[in-house]
């Protein structure tokens, strides 16, 4: 192979590294530069060091958005990777009912983000919505806009409704990928339903609930549109997590040099998360 | 004692699967069920399992009808194309799971798992999970967990199509032995002719749902019933023509006419169908040989031998050229049939006469 060639390929590589500069490398290198200097306007700015990551660190109200965070990730996984792998086996095999099926499923996914917080504000509301009406007609002192709990709740079953049909999908697409050969053999060894899905369902889904883990995770953490339409954060801060947090430092208070920071701290987190399920997923992968 | 299969039908959303089966298998007993993709050895063999019922007729075992008992009741064993086993498991663990499910102890089932580990060769492998294992030791465990129960009943549906072809024949002269003293009925799906003469035992050639010939093997490929079996059990298959017998004469329309060979001279004149295998027609002349020409379709060289494709009055033969050797599409080409190796098949499309013996 000769030089020229080399050269060329360079040269062809050119535009993605160009386009990924400008959408990547160049605004996150400016809130780094933000994230190291209190700016009080374009020509009066001032270097501060590791001032603003010390200042975000300590904050009681990130510690308190981000415990919420973590809470509220978590309970997305427990409930809607089970609920996810639950329904999927329910799904029909063939016929005209996997269509339906199918397009049952897609439709939360098509709703754009602020209108699910919409759809729920309205229909979780205790005076004209349906399941606030219902619920309180059925004696339950149910106002998510008063009771923390409540509000939780809701923000909760409202990510069930949105986001458990990707897991279903990619579950029911691990499922169908399964040979029909392994149903026939577990059932000449005589084995169980359970024993079906514990050793051949599950394994073979390995690497696709592994994608809907990471998912969820990346998702529910980034969390914004949804609860802040819903319930705007509240009562109190209640259901305030990161993403809006963020939104209020940088946007509301215009705090840019800590905003850069806790942006920094906000985003390593993830990273840090999702390189672990990655490191997971490889290791995994080796079992098919 | 054997499995017994009397008048099973299978339709499926009108289509014909099965039509008409009577089987005997008996124990003990290598049976090789030959057929093209399609002709239904699958859906047979599910029925014999247990997997799917008949709409008519009856599967009996051992003398008793077993046709509506479900698979989990009865004893069978099974391997497939694709190599089926626990992902999560080890092999040891694999290979023991129909007989923890049968609830046998610890310690046969100790016995048990590795003396099968051993019969197959992987005892070696026994803590490694199957993703760790090459396509050949995984199709070994898949066997190991089909055997390992004794189970009455064992099939195998092509278990060596997905394994190279190194492997496949290690295996295959394997598996004669495996079975060779189990008191076990043992049926073997595949599509391939090879396939059933190496394996021996009895073939059973069926063909789009029908038993078209079940015998012993070497005796089916010698004597085909039919013109369909010598489409089916043989690769490259047998060339036909279409012949009259008349005055001693064997006469192909406007291809040959020749004396008739001494295996057909007490066929009563008339119309017939003549078989003859490529590796019965030569390039040569020979003493007895009689020469026509073709027209050159395609070569194809496979290893030692080339088959040339040439079509004869509309017909389309295939020539096994001992050697490599290069024909062009289009070019006559010279063939010498050795009428003694021709079968003749009458207008009821049945054996009328075999060559007196075959050396090849």
């Amino acid at each position: 192979m000769d030089k020229r060639e080399y050269q060329w390929a360079w040269l062809m590589v050119l535009p993605v590294v160009l386009i990924v500069a400008f959408s990547a490398i160049m605004p996150l290198m400016t809130v780094v530069n933000y994230s190291v200097q209190d700016i009080f306007g374009p020509d009066s700015r001032f270097f501060v060091g590791t001032e603003w990551f010390k200042e975000v660190l300590r904050d009681p109200a990130l510690h308190g958005a981000l415990v919420r965070q973590i809470i509220f990730s978590a309970a997305v996984l427990f409930i809607q990777i089970p609920l996810g792998i639950g329904l999927a086996l329910c799904m029909p095999k063939k016929g005209i009912g996997v269509s339906f099926a199918l397009v049952l499923l897609a439709l939360p996914l098509l709703v754009p983000w602020n209108v699910v917080g919409t759809i729920w504000q309205v229909f979780a509301r205790p005076d004209v919505g349906l399941a606030g009406v219902t619920l309180n007609s059925l004696g339950l002192d149910y106002n998510y806009t008063g009771d923390s709990l409540d509000a939780w709740f809701t923000v909760l079953v409202m990510d069930v409704w949105h986001w458990t049909s990707l897991v279903i999908l990619l579950c029911y697409a691990g499922l169908q990928a399964i040979p029909d050969a392994f149903y026939q053999a577990a059932r000449i060894d005589g084995a169980s339903r359970w024993a079906v899905f514990r050793y051949i369902e599950l394994p073979k889904l390995k690497g696709v609930l592994l994608i809907a883990i990471l998912l969820r995770f990346i998702f529910s953490f980034r969390i914004y549109a949804e609860p802040f339409v819903l319930t705007g954060g509240g009562p109190g801060n209640a259901t305030t997590f990161l993403s809006q947090s963020l939104t209020t430092m940088a946007v509301g208070q215009f705090d840019l040099g800590p905003a850069a920071a806790f942006s920094l701290v906000y985003f390593l987190i993830i990273l840090l998360f999702s390189y672990v399920f990655y490191l997971t997923i490889l290791n995994m992968d080796r079992e098919g | 004692m054997g499995l017994v299969l009397e008048g099973v039908n299978r339709t499926v959303d009108g289509e014909v699967f099965l039509s008409d089966i009577n089987l005997t298998f008996e124990r003990g007993e290598f049976n090789v069920l030959l057929g093209l993709t399609e002709a239904g050895k699958t859906t047979l063999m599910r029925i014999m399992a247990g997997l799917e019922p008949p709409n008519s007729g009856r599967v009996v075992e051992d003398g008793t009808d077993v046709t509506s008992v479900p698979v989990r009741k009865r004893s069978v064993g099974m391997v497939y194309q694709q190599f089926i086993n626990y992902p999560s498991l080890s092999v040891y663990d694999n290979i023991a799971s129909p007989l923890k499910l049968a609830k046998l102890s610890k310690a046969e089932i100790d016995r048990r798992v590795r003396t099968e580990a051993e019969r197959l060769g992987i005892d070696h492998l026994i803590d490694r999970l199957p993703a760790e294992l090459s396509g050949g030791q995984q199709q070994r465990c898949a066997m190991a967990r089909a055997l390992v129960r004794d189970a009455r009943l064992v099939l195998l549906d092509e278990p060596l199509v997905n394994l190279d072809y190194k492997l496949r024949e290690g295996l295959r002269s394997e598996l004669r032995n495996l079975f060779a003293d189990r008191d076990t009925v043992v049926v073997y799906a595949t599509t391939e002719p090879e396939e059933a003469l190496v394996l021996g035992g009895k073939t059973t050639v069926l063909h789009e749902g029908r038993v078209v010939q079940h015998g012993v093997t070497a005796e089916c490929y010698r004597h085909p019933a039919n013109t369909t079996v010598t489409q089916v059990f043989a690769d490259p298959p047998m060339n036909l023509m279409p012949v009259r017998i008349d005055d001693g004469q064997l006469q192909a329309e406007g291809v040959f006419k020749a004396p008739l060979p001494a295996h057909m001279r007490e066929l009563t004149p008339g119309d017939y169908t003549l078989g003859i295998r490529p590796h019965h027609l030569y390039t040569g002349a020979g003493d007895d040989r009689v020469a026509l020409e073709g027209r050159v379709e395609v070569a194809e060289i496979a290893g030692s031998v080339t088959y040339v494709h040439v079509e004869i009055n509309g017909r389309d033969w295939v020539v096994e050229e001992r050697g490599v050797h290069q024909a062009h599409p289009g070019e006559q080409f010279p063939i010498h049939i050795d009428l003694a190796r021709a079968y003749a098949f009458d207008g009821s499309d049945s054996l009328a006469a075999a060559p007196a013996s075959e050396r090849g």
